[in-house]
């Protein structure tokens, strides 16, 4: 049974090389978590998080930059553990955070799949076997043998993206960010993303994109310096956070092509379905 | 539960602990645990194809676009141990068919330890970008460190062996360092096998030195400079160009006498020690074997409750 439930937790930085900075005390903006007033300074990055996701949730997270979404995500996949409160994550976790980071430049596209496999928890056996698969979803052909270092931020994340969706997480995180492809391969990533989510447990997607949000996520969470500040159905949440109707800013197209999505709505365990699954649907 | 988390409201509801006190999530370990902690290090160990891949790829990385690849490895070893092994030979008027093997075998062994100190100072802050976008035991890192460092010394091996082909009749017969009164060592024999088990040893060594400097060192990033310049310290202290057989027969009480107790207080010592007699068939003593035990025990000891209490902090502090 695939869950994630977080309590009372809270996620404080330590930030030992910022010893000058009672000069600039109040710092308490918009941007970012509160920060402390110690001896080390702390900012508390997220605090009081209080969420339970279940199996076939696929929760969107908003909010402002620094609000805490990407810690948030870190917390969701067990990068962090919280500095206080307590996180349980049943399930096996796959996260796809800023695309450049956790791969290296310098080994050939087809390493880099291997190795984010094996952090992903799949063998060597298991990878070789899915090799093919993923350069074909990925459309590299032979660049996947030549180093990471020469591929466009796009070609990154579709490597990514074809590692996480070729293993079948139980659990997706996925941070802003995989808006660098083009329209083309957004639309097969799109639709194998909806398929994995549909499959496999559970999805939480940071996002500022109205068209994928509304795409993969039913539900959603508003952040803002650190604490949830509203979670609920994905429309009601947006619309209050971006301060207009979510569904406005659609195109007619996606619209069109969500209405046929919602032909086979998600499946659900029974235990879990949530009144908020109909909203996105009544749309 | 019976209440669908996602239809409460956040923050600015008092989230009801009424709620909570229902879920599952009470059982979740705390970070603190030694449970976690030694989750974490069988959860890398079931994760060995990774941390071995990684391995080799580091030692492929550093010489990915040269010609003869990780022979260069061999090749600065080889240079080093000649370079060495000749001039201190001379220096201190000792047959270089016994001397040359002996500087080879302990610079050999000296530069796995001295890298497995150095370089494990530096495994969580080299692994930064890892450690803070993909969940995993935090050991995988330490395995990954040591594993290649080991993938390394195989590489030297080679020189010892091309060193005992040269030198193997002046190693197989008694010999003595020092002349004329020198300790008369046995040559080889079987018990050159002991340095198997010595090696493991010092292996399992250089995963707790990397795990608690390690942690450590991404706490207080002063550690990495400073460990290094005592690393410098230690190779002149700790004989490897020189023998300790020049120190014997000191009086007692002379700076000779002296020096010959302060260099069994040195614990780099008896790890090389352990690893070298046997492999140039010099006398063994079991007390080396008790002191590399002994700070086995003490060390894993320290790094087991660094790794149980912080852990889940080395995420924040990279």
């Amino acid at each position: 049974m695939v869950s994630i439930d977080v309590q009372n937790a809270s996620v404080d930085f330590p930030i030992f090389d910022a010893k000058n900075r009672s000069l600039k005390k109040s710092v308490l903006g918009r941007a970012g978590g509160h920060i402390t007033d110690a001896k080390v300074p702390v900012v508390e990055a997220l605090r009081d998080i209080d969420l339970s996701l279940r199996q076939g949730d696929r929760v969107g997270l908003v909010g402002h930059n620094g609000a805490g979404k990407s810690t948030l995500l870190r917390l969701l996949a067990g990068i962090y553990e919280p500095t206080r409160g307590r996180t349980r994550i049943e399930g096996r976790v796959a996260p796809v955070f800023d695309l450049a980071v956790g791969m290296d430049p310098e080994i050939s596209g087809l390493e880099n799949i291997l190795i984010r496999g094996l952090f992903l928890g799949m063998t060597r056996k298991e990878m070789e076997r899915r090799v093919d698969e993923i350069a074909d979803f990925t459309e590299l052909g032979d660049y996947l043998s030549m180093p990471l270092r020469t591929y466009s931020t796009g070609m990154r994340v579709r490597l990514a993206l074809g590692v996480v969706t070729s293993i079948d997480p139980e659990i997706l995180i996925l941070d802003e960010g995989i808006g660098a492809v083009d329209a083309a391969f957004l639309e097969k990533a799109r639709d194998r993303l909806r398929d994995l989510v549909r499959r496999s447990g559970m999805l939480v997607f940071a996002s500022h994109s109205d068209e994928f949000l509304v795409e993969l996520c039913d539900t959603a969470i508003w952040m803002d310096t650190g604490v949830i500040r509203e979670q609920g159905p994905l429309r009601e949440v947006v619309s209050h956070y971006k301060g207009r109707d979510l569904f406005e800013s659609l195109s007619p197209e996606t619209l069109r092509r969500l209405d046929l999505g919602h032909e086979t709505p998600p499946e659900k365990a029974p235990a879990t379905a949530e009144p908020s699954d109909e909203t996105v649907g009544s749309a | 539960m019976a209440v669908p988390a996602l239809a409460r409201r956040g923050a600015d509801d008092p989230s009801g602990p009424d709620d909570a006190a229902g879920a599952p999530d009470l059982h979740a370990p705390s970070p603190r645990s030694w449970r976690r902690a030694f989750g974490d290090i069988r959860q890398a160990i079931a994760q060995r194809e990774l941390w071995g891949h990684l391995g080799w790829q580091d030692v492929k990385q550093r010489y990915r676009r040269s010609t003869i690849g990780p022979l260069w490895i061999t090749i600065s070893m080889a240079v080093t141990a000649a370079a060495l092994g000749g001039l201190y030979s001379q220096l201190f008027g000792q047959p270089i068919g016994t001397f040359m093997p002996y500087v080879t075998v302990g610079f050999m062994i000296w530069y796995f330890i001295s890298a497995c100190v150095l370089e494990g100072t530096e495994t969580f802050i080299a692994n930064e970008g890892l450690i803070r976008f993909l969940p995993a035991p935090l050991m995988i890192y330490v395995f990954r460190t040591v594993w290649r460092q080991v993938l390394f010394f195989a590489h030297n091996l080679v020189v010892y062996v091309i060193v005992l082909a040269i030198f193997f009749p002046e190693l197989t017969r008694p010999y003595q360092m020092v002349h004329p009164n020198g300790v008369v060592h046995p040559g080889l024999s079987w018990s050159a096998l002991l340095a198997i088990p010595a090696f493991l040893l010092i292996v399992v060594n250089g995963l707790w030195v990397t795990l608690l400097f390690g942690i450590i060192a991404t706490r207080f990033r002063d550690i990495p400079p400073v460990v290094s310049s005592f690393m410098q310290l230690f190779f002149t202290m700790t004989p490897i160009i020189w023998t300790t057989d020049l120190l014997r027969g000191g009086a007692p009480g002379s700076t000779k006498a002296l020096v010959e107790w302060l260099a069994k207080l040195n614990p780099f010592y008896h790890f090389i020690e352990i690893f070298r007699a046997p492999l140039v068939g010099q006398v063994q003593s079991w007390t080396h074997w008790a002191v590399c035990g002994a700070i086995t025990v003490i060390g894993w000891t320290l790094a087991l409750v660094a790794l149980r209490n912080y852990r889940s902090r080395v995420a924040y502090w990279v």
